[in-house]
C-alpha cells in the first residue's frame, strides 16, 4: 500500500456489476432449454462404456485392419480421390460464382443508401432482404437432396455432385461472406462510399484488405467440407471416393474402408496446409 | 455559393442535440476554420456538410442543390466533388500507401479502372506528387500498417489532395502531427485550395493554426454558433469565452495549453505570444 493513492468510494453504496443478474439468467435459461433437448436426443454417454457395447465397437473397428493395399485397389482409390477432388473443387468454384455477387448485394457494409440515410433505402432494404432469402433457400435444402434429384436428371456420375455442391455451398458461402464483410471494420468502405465511390471500389479498397484472410480461410474450410460432402453424395451414385466407400461397405470390406478413411485424413491435412499458406500470403 | 445552411440542426437518436440553428454561407473559394471546445459539434458539422449524415432540422445546400433531395446518382456525383479529411484516417492497415492515395479518385474513375489499379497502380506519379507535398514520397510502396499515426494522417490528407475536390472538409486534419509538420500540412491544404479555387472548411484544435491560415474563423460551442468573423476580428475575450468550459485555456499547437496573453482586440495580432512560465492567465 506504500504510496498508492486509494480512491475512496461512497461508503453506503457498494458497487455491484449491473449485468450480473442478466448473465445468471442467461445461464439458467440455457440449462432449462438444453436439458429437454438432451433427453430428446437420447443422450446417455454411459451406455457407450457398457461391456457388451464395447465389444461390438472393438469388433467393428477391428474389421478395418489392416488397410487394403493391393495395387489394383490403390489404382481405384487414386482415380476416386482425383474424382472427389475434382467434384469438390468444381463445386466450390461454382458456389463462389453464386455466392460472391449475392454477398456483395446482401451485405449492409456496402449500402450507400444507409449513409444519411439517403434515397433508395427502401429499395436497397428490399433487395438485401430478398438476396438473404435466396441464400437461405439455397442452403436450407441439404446437398444430398439436390444430388438425388440431379442423379435422376443427369445420370450416375460426378456432374450431379458438382451441381448439388454448387447450390448448397453457394448459399452457405454467400451467407457467411455477407456476415464477414459486416463484422470487419466497415469505416473505410463507408468513407469511400461517402466520397462518391462505387460499391465495387469500396469493396476492393475498403473491405477486402481487412476481410480477405477470413474470407479465404472460410472458403478453404468449405472446400474441405465439400470433400467430405462429396463422399456422402457418392453413396447415392454421384461418383468419387463415396461411391468406392459405398461398395466397400456393402461388401463388408473394412480394410478398403480404412484405406479410404486414411485418404480423407490426408485431404483434410492438405486443406489445412493450403489454408495456412494462403492466410500467410494475405497477412 | 459553395455552401448555404439555414437553421441547420442535428439531433442524435438518443435525443442528444449536436447542432442547433446553424446559419452559414460559404462562397466558392472561401477558406473557413471552425474552432471550439471538444463536444462543440465540429465533427457533426463536417459530417453534415459532407453528406455523411442527414440533418434532422433545417436545410443544407451544396453548390446550389439540397443533397437530400437529389436522386441517388446525383447525390453520388455531388459526393465526388467533396473531399473529407478524417481525424482518424479510415484506411485499412493492409493497404499500401499508393493504393490508399489512389482511392481518392474512385468516385471519378469507372469501376473497371479502380479494380485494374489494384493489379497495377493506375497513376503512380500522381500519387507520388500528392505524397511529396506532405513529405512522404519515400513511403509510396510501403504498407499503411508500417506508418506512424502522424504519417497515416498525412496519407489521409494526400488522398484528398489527389481527389482534387471542389469542397475540402477537414476534421482536425493535423491532430496527430507535431507543430512544424502540422503547419506545413495545413499550408498544403490551403495551397491546393488556392491553386484550384476550391472551398475549404476545416475544424482545428489549435487556434493559432486557424488564425494563421484561415481568413474567416467560426467559433462553435454547445452545437451553436458563437461567432463567425474575419480572423483579424477574433478577440481574446471571444476565445476565452468560447473555451470557458475548458478553463478558458485556448488550445494551441503542440498540445501545450497556454494562456492567451497579447491579443489585440480587433487588431492585427495573429501570433500568440507563448508564455509557459505563467500557467493559466
Amino acid at each position: 500500500m506504500s504510496g498508492a493513492q486509494v480512491v475512496a468510494l461512497p461508503m453506503e453504496t457498494t458497487l455491484r456489476d449491473p449485468d450480473a443478474r442478466r448473465r445468471l439468467g442467461a445461464v439458467l435459461f440455457a440449462l432449462v432449454v438444453l436439458w429437454p433437448l438432451l433427453q430428446l436426443a437420447e443422450f446417455h454417454p454411459a451406455v457407450l462404456f457398457e461391456a457388451g457395447n464395447l465389444n461390438v465397437m472393438t469388433g467393428f473397428l477391428a474389421g478395418f485392419l489392416p488397410p487394403a493395399r493391393s495395387p489394383e485397389f490403390l489404382g481405384l482409390l487414386l482415380k476416386a480421390t482425383l474424382e472427389t477432388l475434382a467434384i469438390a473443387t468444381a463445386g466450390i468454384t461454382l458456389a463462389l460464382l453464386i455466392a460472391a455477387p449475392l454477398a456483395v448485394i446482401a451485405t449492409r457494409a456496402l449500402s450507400v443508401a444507409s449513409i444519411g440515410p439517403g434515397p433508395g433505402r427502401w429499395r436497397g432494404h428490399a433487395l438485401r432482404t430478398s438476396c438473404r432469402a435466396l441464400l437461405t433457400v439455397l442452403r436450407a435444402i441439404p446437398e444430398i437432396v439436390w444430388a438425388l434429384m440431379f442423379v435422376r436428371v443427369l445420370g450416375l456420375g460426378p456432374a450431379a455432385g458438382v451441381l448439388a455442391l454448387a447450390i448448397t455451398y453457394g448459399g452457405m458461402l454467400g451467407k457467411v461472406y455477407t456476415e464477414i464483410l459486416e463484422s470487419t471494420d466497415t469505416r473505410p468502405a463507408r468513407a469511400l462510399l461517402a466520397g462518391g465511390s462505387g460499391r465495387l471500389g469500396a469493396l476492393a479498397y475498403g473491405l477486402l484488405p481487412n476481410a480477405a484472410q477470413e474470407l479465404t480461410s472460410y472458403t478453404v474450410y468449405r472446400w474441405e467440407c465439400a470433400v467430405r460432402a462429396s463422399v456422402i453424395m457418392g453413396f447415392v451414385g454421384a461418383g468419387g471416393l463415396g461411391q468406392l466407400m459405398d461398395q466397400s461397405m456393402k461388401m463388408l470390406n473394412g480394410g478398403e474402408a480404412s484405406s479410404i478413411l486414411l485418404v480423407f485424413l490426408l485431404l483434410v491435412l492438405l486443406a489445412d496446409a493450403i489454408s495456412a499458406g494462403l492466410r500467410k500470403a494475405l497477412a | 455559393m459553395a455552401l448555404v445552411t439555414h437553421q441547420l440542426g442535428l439531433e442524435h437518436g438518443n435525443g442528444l442535440r449536436a447542432l442547433h440553428g446553424l446559419e452559414l454561407k460559404l462562397s466558392i473559394g472561401e477558406r473557413v476554420a471552425v474552432i471550439g471546445p471538444s463536444g462543440a459539434g465540429k465533427t457533426s458539422l463536417i459530417r453534415l456538410l459532407g453528406c455523411a449524415l442527414r440533418p434532422t432540422a433545417g436545410r443544407l445546400e451544396l453548390f446550389g442543390a439540397n443533397p437530400w433531395q437529389l436522386s441517388a446518382g446525383d447525390l453520388r456525383r455531388l459526393r465526388t466533388r467533396i473531399g473529407t479529411i478524417h481525424q482518424a484516417p479510415p484506411i485499412p492497415p493492409r493497404l499500401r500507401v499508393i493504393t490508399a492515395v489512389l482511392a481518392g479518385r474512385l468516385g471519378r474513375w469507372p469501376a473497371w479502372k479502380g479494380l485494374l489499379s489494384l493489379l497495377y497502380p493506375a497513376d503512380i506519379s500522381g500519387a507520388q506528387q500528392a505524397l511529396a507535398r506532405l513529405d512522404l514520397a519515400d513511403r509510396l510502396f510501403d504498407r499503411c500498417d508500417r506508418l506512424s499515426g502522424g504519417q497515416l494522417q498525412r496519407v489521409g490528407i494526400a488522398r484528398v489532395l489527389y481527389q482534387q475536390p471542389e469542397l475540402i472538409l477537414a476534421d482536425e486534419p493535423v491532430s496527430a502531427l507535431d507543430p512544424t509538420l502540422a503547419d506545413a500540412a495545413v499550408g498544403q491544404i490551403v495551397a491546393e485550395a488556392e491553386q484550384r479555387g476550391a472551398t475549404v472548411l476545416a475544424s482545428l484544435h489549435a487556434v493559432d493554426l486557424a488564425l494563421k491560415w484561415f481568413p474567416r474563423v467560426i467559433g462553435l460551442r454547445g452545437g451553436e454558433l458563437a461567432f463567425d468573423l474575419p480572423a483579424a476580428q477574433v478577440s481574446r475575450e471571444m476565445l476565452s469565452e468560447l473555451y470557458a468550459s475548458e478553463g478558458s485555456v485556448v488550445p494551441t499547437q503542440g498540445n501545450h495549453p497556454i494562456a492567451l496573453q497579447a491579443f489585440g482586440d480587433g487588431g492585427e495580432a495573429r501570433v500568440l505570444r507563448i508564455d509557459n512560465s505563467r500557467g493559466l492567465g
